[in-house]
């Protein structure tokens, strides 16, 4: 029931995308969306299609994995693509219904928006794809470094973050070990409406919690034990090593910051 | 210094808050040492207070009234406590909820990494340490999809790397299967043998104590006995008293002594065919 839940999305690989520095691609998502908002006209637009394509093709990604990331939010997409059309205005009046008007500008943001939204959803979960967990966590950790210096617990977070994920597949089988045992006991947990669904679950919910607090608990000793004391003076296996492809990354950035500049009106 | 015996314990009491308010005594006035490079079983049944004499021999508690001493340092030396944690490894009962890391390696790291080694050191000793518990094929293999005695052995390889002195299995091997239990005391043995690491082995299995060196049996708080497996087991009745069970081959020898039959003592099964096979023979 339980069993096939991938964590995280990720695909290992070689691509140039799959070896690059994490740090190197958090930064570049964080200019990337950065463009994407400042982009107004169809030359930008255009520019950052084409790059977002580009990327795709660099990860050597199946195409379908990618579009699959774009399933939950295609609601969202034309939801907006809707609201713009009917309530923006201004322009040449394309249709007209009784008082509902179709005009230019609703039809140009609908589009651009939904442009904003699938291109941004597209490289996130590029990064994603392309980025083991443990990678995400330790460039996280890396790049808030300097926040701890104001009092942000950074290496506690990334802690918490990396135990979290180490512990997913654990309480995934904890889950259907308990479901089976509660429906070993007559418990039915398909039928019936929302709230009596919604209401089945607490025999589910609460050994499972009471459970991941006594893990928890094992956990912080066995931890102690091998004589974990915070982030000080910790070392880590894997250092993270910028390499000439996150030196590719970063002229590849300056090149899109100065053409979105260059062409946006 | 003393370097024979690696922990002493002396007049060690620890005691507890019950739910009902009272105070539960745990220990009660310890006295042992553990001498370097012996195999030692600590058996008991639930509540005699030998999980707890593990949890002090590392510091992650201290006794109320007593001396525990790791090496000749004092566990209620702030100073020391991660040089003993460090000397002193342990393995925990769950072998899901010690593992911290998301792949084999991670895993093993841990405790380097605590330690602030060096990354180029760390990857040697992590190499050594999956060797020597035979789980190099393993590196990069994510803990959930491994068995339950694969799990302890990497568990076991988390602390062989920070290189301890001795090696605490607290009920290690209780929520294993029997192949997984053999291959976790088969580790410990080997690690025993050749490797010269002190093993102190607590647990409920008193099967797993006939090859040790000395066996310890807790019974409310105190030292009920301490000797040899053959002197230790030779009371029976004294051990059934005390709720603990005895090796099978120990009790059926028991039972068939006590139906009239003259067999002479055996901790191993080996031994015992051989009796009852002589026995009949004779007969």
């Amino acid at each position: 029931m339980l069993q096939n839940i991938a964590i995280g999305q990720y695909v290992p690989g070689r691509s140039f995308l799959h070896l690059a520095d994490p740090r190197s691609k958090l930064l570049f998502i964080v200019m990337f969306a950065t463009l994407v908002f400042l982009a107004n006209n169809s030359i930008t637009y255009s520019i950052l299609i084409a790059f977002t394509v580009f990327s795709i093709l660099l990860s050597r990604l199946s195409l379908s994995y990618i579009l699959k990331s774009l399933k939950p939010v295609w609601l969202l997409i034309l939801f907006t693509v809707v609201l713009h059309i009917f309530i923006t205005k201004g322009g040449t009046v394309y249709y007209q219904l009784g008082s509902f008007t179709v005009e230019e500008q609703g039809v140009r943001q609908a589009i651009f928006i939904s442009i904003r939204l699938g291109l941004l959803i597209l490289f996130s979960s590029l990064l994603t794809l392309t980025t083991s967990p443990m990678d995400l966590t330790e460039g996280l950790e890396r790049l808030l470094g300097p926040f701890g210096r104001i009092g942000v617990p950074v290496h506690e977070i990334a802690l918490m973050m990396s135990i979290a994920l180490r512990f997913i597949p654990t309480l995934m089988e904890e889950t259907d070990k308990i479901i089976k045992a509660q429906s070993a006991r007559g418990a039915d947990f398909t039928s019936g409406n929302l709230v009596r669904r919604a209401k089945n679950l607490i025999p589910i919910a609460i050994p499972l919690f009471v459970s991941a607090f006594r893990r928890a608990e094992e956990l912080a000793m066995a931890m102690e034990a091998r004589g974990y004391r915070g982030g000080v003076g910790r070392t880590r296996l894997n250092k993270l090593r910028f390499s000439w492809r996150d030196s590719l990354i970063a002229v590849a950035a300056v090149l899109l910051i100065l053409a979105i500049g260059w062409w946006r009106t | 210094m003393n370097e024979e015996n690696l922990l002493t314990f002396r007049n060690v009491a620890f005691s507890y808050d019950g739910e009902e308010g009272q105070r539960v005594e745990v220990l009660k006035g310890v006295d042992l040492t553990i001498a370097k490079g012996s195999f030692v079983s600590v058996l008991g049944h639930n509540g005699s207070g030998k999980s707890t004499l593990a949890k002090l021999m590392n510091a992650l508690l201290l006794p109320e009234s007593g001396t525990i001493l790791v090496s000749g340092a004092d566990t209620r030396n702030g100073e020391m406590i991660w040089e003993i944690r460090r000397h002193v490894g342990m393995v925990f009962q769950n072998p899901d909820n010690q593992i911290v890391g998301a792949t084999v390696e991670d895993d093993v790291a841990f405790g380097l990494e605590n330690m602030g080694v060096d990354p180029q050191e760390m990857r040697k000793r992590i190499d050594e340490a999956l060797h020597s518990v035979g789980m190099e094929n393993y590196t990069l293999a994510q803990p959930y999809r491994l068995s339950g005695g694969q799990k302890q052995r990497v568990a076991i390889a988390g602390i062989m790397a920070m290189r301890p002195s001795v090696i605490i299995l607290d009920e290690a091997t209780a929520m294993l299967d029997p192949q997984g239990r053999q291959e976790v005391m088969h580790l410990a043995k080997k690690l025993n043998r050749e490797e010269g690491i002190t093993i102190v082995n607590i647990t409920h299995f008193p099967e797993e104590a006939v090859d040790s060196d000395r066996v310890i049996v807790m019974n409310r708080g105190e030292v009920l006995m301490d000797g040899q497996p053959g002197e230790v087991f030779s009371q029976v009745e004294r051990l059934q008293e005390a709720g603990l069970d005895v090796p099978f081959t120990v009790r059926v020898r028991h039972e068939l002594v006590a139906k009239g039959y003259d067999l002479p003592f055996g901790l191993h099964q080996e031994e015992l065919v051989e009796h009852l096979c002589r026995l009949l023979l004779t007969k």
